[in-house]
This record gives C-alpha cells, structure tokens and sequence, in this order.
C-alpha cells in the first residue's frame, strides 16, 4: 500500500463529515425528541404532537437518511484523496 | 381449520425452509464459517443483521412496554435504532477495513496485547451468555404459548434447530436463515399492525394510523388515548416521561452505544465484500429494523386503546368512564381473554363484587380519577394484564383471521432463534479463535480450528439451553447488563483503537477495566453481586439510584465515559504506542486495499 495520499487531509475531512451528522444525529433525538419534546408538542404534525413523533417516529426516519448520506459523501471524500477501493 | 392445525402447518413450514438453507449452505472454511466467505451482498446482509438484532423481547414484549410507558418508551425507539448510525459511522467501515474474523482480536492486534485481547473476549461472553439466556427462554416461552407443548420441549426442539443450521452452516448458514427469518418476523409483525390500523382509522399504513383520525370521528387517535387514561387515572400517553428527563436522556446514550458495542452485531459486517459495503449495509440494516420498530409504537398505542374499548363501552362511545353500565359484565367478556386468562398472563378478579371488569389505575395521584372511582364504588384495579399481551393477542382481540394468529406464532419463533444464533457465532469464534488459536494452539491447523470451532458452538448450544431450563434468578435484569457491559468496555475500547493514533495498551486496558467496574458496581449495588438476593449495597452508596437519580439499566453511558476518562489519563503518563502501530491505527482509516477478511494472526 502506498502513502503518497494525503493522510492528515483525508482523516479532517472525514472528522469534518462525522461531526455535522453526530450534530444533526444529537438535535433529533436527544434535543427534538428529549430536550425540547414538551415545548415542541405544542406543535401538532396531523394527530401526532411534534415532540412525540420525533420520539416515537422521526428521529429515526432521519437516522436512515443520516446513514446513507454518510456512505455517500464518504464515498466521494474516498475519491478526492484518491483511497477508494479499486 | 382449527387454530392449532394452522399454526402446526406455519410454524413446521418455516422450520423446513431454515433447515432447507442449512443444507444448502453448509460451511467448508474457516472463512465461510467465520464471516460467511465475505461474500454476503450489503442489502442481504443488512436483513441478516435485522434478524440478528431483533430478538424475541423486541419482537413480543417491546411494543408492550411502549405500551405501559407511553411517551417514554421512545428511548427504546431511539435507543435501538440511533446506535447504528454510530456504528455505521465510528466502527464497522474500519473494523471491516482490518479485515479479521473477531472482536478480540482487533483489540489485541492494536493494543499489541495479548491481555487486551482476553479482557475483550472476557466482556464478549459476559455480555453475549448473558443475552442469549433471554433468548433461550423466549424461544421456550414462544413454542409453550403457541404450540401447546412445555416450555422445556420448546427448548429443546429450539437447541436442535439452531444446532442443525449454525454448527452446520456456521456464519454462513446463520446468514442466509437469517434473511428468511427475517421476512417471516416482518410479516408477522406489519400484517396485524395493517389490518388494525385500518380498523381504527382507515389508513393501512400503521405509521400514518397512529398520527391519524379515528374512523367516523374528528378527533385525533393520540388525543382521544391521552384522555382516556387519563381520565382512567394512567399518565398522559404522549407525555409520561421515563424518570427524569435526565435519566431518559442517559438511558437513551447507553442504550446506543451498547448497541454499537454488541459483538454479534458488529461481526455482521465481517461478511460483507468492501469497506463502502460495510457502509452501506449498516443503512440497509436499519431500513429493515424500522420496518419494525416504527410500526411497534403505532401496535402499542392502538392494542391499548382496542384494550380499554373491550372492557369500557364508554371508549367508543365517548360516554362516561365512570357509569355503571360502561364496564362490561365479566360473563361477557370475550373467548380471547378467557383463553389468555390460562396462561396467567390476563388475571381478573372482582373486587368489589359487582360482576363488571373496571380496568384502571388504582394508585393514581390524579385527585380527579380517585374521587371519581371512589364514587363509583371502584374497589381496586380488577384487571391485569402482561406486557407481551399486546403482541400476542393483538389479533385476537383485533379479530383477525387464524392465519395471522399462526404467522405470529412463527414470527416470534423466527425472532427468538435468529438472535440466539448470532449470539452463538459470537460466542464460538471467540472461544476457537482468540482463545485456542491466539492464546492455547496458535500453531493449529485450519481444519483443526473449523472442528474446534463446530464443538464450541454444539457446547455452547447446550449451556444456553441449560441455562434457559434452569434460568438464575437473575434472567430478567441481564439484557440490561450485555447493554452496560458492551457500551462501557468494548464500544469506548474500539473507537480509541480507532480514532486515537496513540492511544497504548495501558490506557486501552486500565479504561476497558475501569469502565465495567464501575458499571458492574452500580448495578450490584442495586441488584446484588452477580444478582445474589440479599448482596445488594444501596446503604453503601447512599441509596437507590444516587448518581443524579439515574437507573442501573442506564447506567452503561458513565460507564463509558469514566473508560474514556481513565484510558486517557492513564495514555498520558505511560509511553507512546510503538511505531508500526501507529501505521496501522492510519492504515485502518483509509478504505484502499481491504481484502477478504481473513484470520491470520
């Protein structure tokens, strides 16, 4: 294997990518779903208050999104640094 | 056909089909035994890890417990699920770009330690044994409540199923049973949830139900559940929070990170071709664990409004709770419920010997409800009901045909057998492979290890079934432990390995070793040493819950930081990693040049 890439460049970009969707991970569940489920049950999506569904549905709709956008942008970080597989 | 015929016929079928891909896949390697050849397409692999995942208790007694705990039961919801997105992203693209059969023995080959190792495969069995015991007796429990045999027999029978297609087959039989096991517990769980999200609210799908209408109403399904029990004297559905918000939120965090941390979980993706499939197939994984845990809130909100509605009139009418003739009469009350009453898992019993079933909380601290029950002449609570009710009789008390009923019973099977299996694969490759090749016979033939392999897993097949015959007191609280155990050891002990370059073996083992002392600590404190009646410490530690008010099962997420916090105290003051480790920390990180996983060592 060859060290010609450029190791530090690839490792913050991934970091980079890593840390906006644990952000976006950590805001619907921990902060839509616990931390301000009360305030946002005031809001009402259909019959379900806001909150709630991001309990009990949301959050983990936007999980999937979350990792399939990880395998994408992943894959295209891969290729700029020139480390994918063949 | 009658209901037992039916259910013979679904459950026998199912079973053939699995021993059927047994044959069909036996495994000749160590590679194929291991990690099914790393050959497994990413979406195929993403079902396997669904059913591995899944296991009985998600299966029967999940949407129950969201059931009792309401709003609250969402940390299960995004317990379970948001873990992968951590997996996906911290663990399993690197672990496969290591491109070795086990756990263990990534962290000894990082931490350059065989000590390091034996810690990992230490926490590996203490967390896998614990959870496959649950599985063991769910797989009793199931064949006992559907097939009219002994919870023994259905062990048994379970223990020779699993030996025919795991020993056999090894990582790639249990592979490919998986994904049909897979679609027959999906089935089994959608088709009911659809025919009652239809009956209640006209949608199909029961995800939109929930947030729906209820049928010739315009009043919303959630609305009218929140003011039933309420009024009834239960907490408000959409609100009731675990504890403290505080203990939901850590629970929450342990949950997902022991979820990442679970062996028999990240090993999954040993089997897959690339780095970028292992990516892939954590999302695939998840899309097909949704498909169960976001119809799993909408089955427990509407099994508990069908609940009240078949004992209180007054649900569907909207008329008082409270009125006399709102209760049904007990000699009236439906076949379902007599035939439920036999299990023990529905007990009624007329306390105030008026002849009619008053279901509702009789330990309320709503003034309203109490005065309104007392004024009733409400003596009591009369009726209780088990939490795995709302899956198991779900289509009975929706009326379902008796097909659905049986598939049920198949599903629950599937659950059950497909989680033991991965368990056992977890547990066998740590026993042939980091402990007879890494520690007692490195110089082992491969054949020699597929052998020791196959008789670790037949062993390990026959403790499980043991324990699940004779379960230790302590059956219920160890789903809980694998939990604490795989959050505060080996998840903190992976993602150093991975995204710290200097990370040494002393900070690795001191963190691991820290981490599940203490979460073992508290949840001795609370439960007993090794869960033995009467060692409980509390007074030692200032009572029950005394760290913020957090619960034992919460515990595993400070499990995980105080491993965080010791591994990086400890890394400060000891010496540097040796130079070709780092290499390899920076070789893990980049996906070029993953081969097949293999086991050298």
């Amino acid at each position: 294997m060859q060290h010609s890439h450029d190791a530090q460049g690839y490792w913050k970009a991934t970091l980079g990518l890593l840390t906006k969707i644990l952000i976006v991970w950590f805001m619907v569940s921990f902060g839509a779903g616990i931390l301000f489920a009360d305030l946002l049950n005031g809001i009402k999506l259909g019959g379900y208050p806001l909150g709630f569904w991001f309990a009990h549905q949301g959050s983990i709709y936007i999980f999937i999104a979350l990792i399939f956008y990880y395998g994408k942008a992943m894959g295209d970080i891969d290729r700029e640094f020139d480390v994918h597989e063949d | 056909m009658d209901l037992q015929t039916t259910t013979y016929l679904v459950v026998g079928a199912s079973f053939a089909l699995y021993i059927g891909i047994a044959i069909w896949a036996r495994a000749g390697s160590t590679s194929e035994f291991y990690a099914a050849g790393g050959a497994v397409h990413p979406v195929m692999n993403g079902m396997a890890t669904a059913a591995d995942w899944m296991s009985a208790a998600s299966f029967i007694s999940m949407a129950g417990l969201i059931a009792n705990m309401g709003y609250g039961g969402g940390l299960f919801l995004m317990g379970w699920t948001g873990g992968y997105v951590l997996l996906a992203m911290l663990l399993a693209p690197y672990l496969r770009k290591f491109g070795k059969f086990t756990v263990p023995q990534f962290i000894g080959d990082r931490f350059y330690s065989k000590s390091a190792s034996t810690v990992a495969v230490v926490c590996l069995l203490t967390a896998s044994l614990t959870y496959i015991i649950g599985q063991m007796t769910g797989v009793g429990v199931a064949f006992s409540r559907f097939l009219n045999v002994s919870s023994d027999t259905g062990i048994y029978i379970g223990q020779a199923i699993v030996f025919l297609y795991a020993v056999f087959g090894g990582m790639k039989g249990i592979t490919y049973t998986q994904v049909a096991q897979y679609i027959v517990l999906i089935a089994a769980y959608i088709i009911p949830a659809v025919f009652i999200s239809i009956a209640l609210t006209g949608n199909p799908l029961p995800q939109l139900g929930l947030g729906s209408t209820m049928s010739g109403t315009d009043m919303a399904l959630l609305a009218k559940l929140d003011t039933v029990v309420t009024e009834l004297g239960f907490g408000k559905y959409t609100t009731t929070t675990a504890g403290s918000t505080l203990n939901m939120f850590v629970y929450t965090m342990s949950l997902m990170i022991g979820t990442a941390g679970l062996p028999h979980v990240i090993m999954r993706f040993f089997t897959v071709p690339s780095v970028a499939a292992a990516r892939s197939s954590a999302g695939w994984a998840l899309v097909f664990i949704a498909l169960l845990y976001t119809t799993a809130p909408a089955v427990a909100a509407m099994a508990k409004m069908n609940l009240h509605g078949t004992v209180n009139t007054a649900v569907k009418t909207g008329g008082d709770l409270y009125a006399e003739e709102s209760s049904i009469k007990a000699d009236e009350r439906p076949d379902w419920m007599k035939r439920w009453e036999k299990t023990g898992l529905l007990k009624f019993t007329d306390k105030n010997g008026d002849g009619r079933i008053q279901y509702y909380n009789d330990a309320t601290k709503n003034p309203e409800a109490k005065a309104k029950a007392e004024a009733a002449g409400w003596k009591g609570n009369e009726l209780t009901v088990n939490a795995d009710i709302i899956v198991l009789a779900n289509p009975e008390i929706a009326l379902l045909p008796n097909w659905v009923i049986a598939l049920v019973a198949a599903g629950g099977l599937a659950a059950a057998l497909s989680t033991a299996a991965g368990l056992l694969m977890a547990i066998s490759s740590a026993v042939s492979h980091d402990l007879v090749k890494g520690v007692f016979m490195p110089d082992i033939s491969e054949k020699g290890e597929l052998m020791a392999g196959k008789i670790a897993m037949a062993v390990a097949i026959v403790v499980s079934g043991y324990l699940g015959l004779n379960p230790p007191g302590f059956a219920a609280g160890t789903v809980a432990l694998a939990f604490g155990i795989a959050a505060s050891s080996l998840f903190p002990a992976i993602m150093m390995g991975i995204f710290s370059k200097k990370m040494n073996k002393e900070g690795a083992m001191a963190g691991m070793l820290a981490g599940l002392f203490i979460t073992l600590f508290y949840v001795f404190a609370h439960k007993g040493i090794f869960f033995i009646k009467g060692t409980e410490f509390l007074n030692l530690i200032g009572g029950a819950n005394p760290f913020f008010g957090i619960t034992p099962e919460a515990f595993g997420a400070i499990g995980a930081l105080v491993n965080f916090a010791v591994a990086f105290a400890v890394d400060k003051v000891t010496k540097e990693p040796p130079e070709h480790i780092q290499h390899m920390v920076e070789a893990v990180r980049i996906p070029r040049g993953s081969k097949m996983v293999d086991g050298a060592h």
